[in-house]
């Protein structure tokens, strides 16, 4: 099967600012795929690259196959891009909007393509405001509008770019059920996010990106496994971790509020954690067990690189 | 999974299309307004000259209107492609044309063309308002024509050019400012540079939208201060040049793509 994204050894710079900095990356089809990193880290740059709206200084960038500047033509259909910012064209209603950007795509009118805008215009609950100027949409319609442009030539790879930054509970549930069945229809999903619940939730797989690097790259379940865990979390009269039965560098107090954290990777853990508490004689007044979270990973893997960094200097 | 037709043609007829539909959906204000800024114009110099001059042996109302007929064509074509892509540029909704599989050259036409179509709206109607002063006629309506179309598709490009350059509205009210209105004012719509002093008729030859009124103005009376022939090749020359250079710009996505 032809990988859907493929992008070798891509090189940009903006002065002196590495933007992508040798970004190797392979996304097969039918992923659900997070591109995760602080802000400046390349992302919008590396997806400017993928759609041509940037030219990488080298490098390739494929798409289905398709080399994004020697075939672009082809590229470019197989490819739809919702941007981050919420731009829109004040001359037209949303229906001449998709119908528009159909036409750009060289999708002429036709039943089919009517239809098409239809079940987009119902899908993204946007039916009643097809003969609405953009002007007078609110912040989220416009945002609904900008995925509706981006299906409107059935691309099988789509790319969403923080597409629900200032987004409402509603919308974005709406748009997460929507493009969730995208991808179980087969439609490669690229997502940038800093909601990382988001990405967690959603993705299968996550690259984490930090001055135009590729510093993670791994399913998510490999990634919470190898840079998080669960954590058992107990409020205790007790003030050393010596007294609870257990080591130092396992154990951390929470400041002087008496909460005490414990990391442990298998659940079968916990029961000889608590014996050895019980039979050190202290009263347990409280007890709670976290899951694993992507913010955990993504700070760690954060501040490694910044360690890093500081040692390579 | 892909089951709407595909015509690579579509891309272009699509973007001349939006950029027409664009400035036909505030025709008051791009088609209306310019039509009756330059009925103003013929209204207070033909009342003020049409009694004492004459050019060419024309009296100077009927020789005015196809100058500023042409002056219209000509400043629209150049305010549709680049206000319009000042404004795309600005507002950031540029991304949905260059996301598409359109390429450079249908780019460029389709914009260029638009704006010839908008020139010859305005220029249709400033004739058309101006007709019951009288006067005009039509010696060869072929030159009217293409010297229309011409014109258009010059100040088109270089509307395109300055919409490409500007980042800042500002930028491109200099590059109106300072460059084209004085090129339309100085290129004989109010004059024939037969009047000048040869100093100045000889500045004059060196300005492109020069041969372009006179060649047009030659399809309405027969008569010009240029063969229309010669007003023909520079302004094909001068197109062909500013074309290369935008088609380059593009084709670089020369302050468009990062």
């Amino acid at each position: 099967m032809t990988t859907a994204i493929r992008i070798e050894q891509v090189y940009k710079r903006f002065g002196s600012v590495h933007a992508l900095n040798g970004v190797d990356l392979a996304i097969q089809q039918g992923e659900f795929f997070g591109l995760l990193g602080p802000n400046g880290a390349g992302k919008t740059t590396l997806i400017s690259a993928l759609a041509g709206l940037s030219r990488p200084d080298s490098g390739r960038l494929m798409i289905m196959g398709f080399d994004v500047e020697a075939d672009y033509r082809e590229a470019r259909r197989q490819l739809g891009v919702v941007p981050q910012e919420l731009v829109f064209d004040p001359f037209f209603s949303v229906r001449e909007t998709l119908e528009i950007q159909a036409g750009y795509y060289g999708i002429g009118p036709s039943r089919q393509r009517r239809a098409w805008i239809d079940e987009i215009l119902e899908n993204l609950d946007l039916t009643s405001k097809a003969d609405a100027n953009m002007r007078t949409l609110s912040g989220g319609m416009k945002r609904r509008v900008l995925v509706a442009q981006a299906l409107v030539h059935r691309p099988p790879v789509i790319v969403l770019d923080e597409p629900t930054a200032g987004v409402d509970v509603e919308l974005r549930q709406t748009l997460w059920q929507f493009v969730r069945r995208l991808n179980e229809d087969g439609h490669t999903i690229v997502l940038t996010t800093h909601y990382l619940e988001e990405a967690e939730s959603l993705c299968g797989r996550i690259a984490m990106l930090k001055a135009g690097q590729v510093v993670a790259l791994d399913t998510t379940r490999n990634l919470l496994s190898r840079f998080s865990s669960h954590t058992l979390r107990l409020r205790t009269a007790s003030d050393k971790p010596a007294q609870l039965g257990m080591t130092q560098e396992r154990i951390t107090q929470e400041g002087t509020s008496g909460w005490w954290t414990c990391a442990f990777a298998h659940f079968d853990e916990i029961e000889p954690m608590l014996a050895r508490i019980r039979n050190a004689g202290c009263m347990i007044d409280e007890l709670e067990i976290g899951k694993p979270d992507l913010e955990d990973v993504f700070i760690r893997v954060m501040q490694e690189q910044s360690h890093e960094q500081v040692r390579a200097a | 999974m892909n089951s709407l037709s595909i015509k690579p043609s579509r891309g272009f007829i699509t973007l001349f299309y939006k950029e027409v539909l664009r400035f036909w959906k505030v025709a008051a204000q791009t088609v209306a307004a310019p039509v009756l800024t330059a009925l103003l114009y013929l209204l207070i110099f033909s009342h003020v000259l049409s009694s004492h001059v004459e050019v060419h042996g024309v009296p100077y109302t009927s020789f005015l209107v196809p100058g500023l007929v042409m002056m219209s064509v000509l400043q629209n074509a150049f305010a549709n492609t680049s206000s319009s892509l000042i404004q795309s540029k600005v507002t950031g909704n540029l991304v949905f044309v260059l996301l598409p599989p359109i390429s450079h050259s249908e780019f460029f036409s389709a914009y260029v063309l638009a704006a010839v179509a908008r020139g010859l709206v305005v220029g249709a109607g400033v004739l058309v308002v101006t007709t019951w002063f009288g006067g005009l006629s039509y010696a060869a309506p072929l030159w009217i024509l293409v010297f229309a179309m011409l014109g258009g598709a010059l100040m088109g490009t270089l509307g395109l050019i300055a919409g490409i350059w500007a980042e800042k509205y500002d930028q491109l009210a200099a590059f109106q400012n300072f460059l084209i209105l004085p090129l339309t004012f100085l290129s004989g719509v109010f004059y024939s540079i037969a009047s000048l002093p040869p100093f100045w008729q000889h500045v004059s030859r060196w300005n492109p939208v020069f041969y372009m009124i006179d060649g047009f103005r030659y399809g309405f009376f027969g008569v010009s201060d240029i063969s229309p022939w010669m007003s023909f090749l520079v302004g094909l020359g001068c197109l062909l040049i500013l074309s290369s250079i935008t088609l380059s710009a593009l084709k670089r996505g020369y302050k468009l793509r990062a």
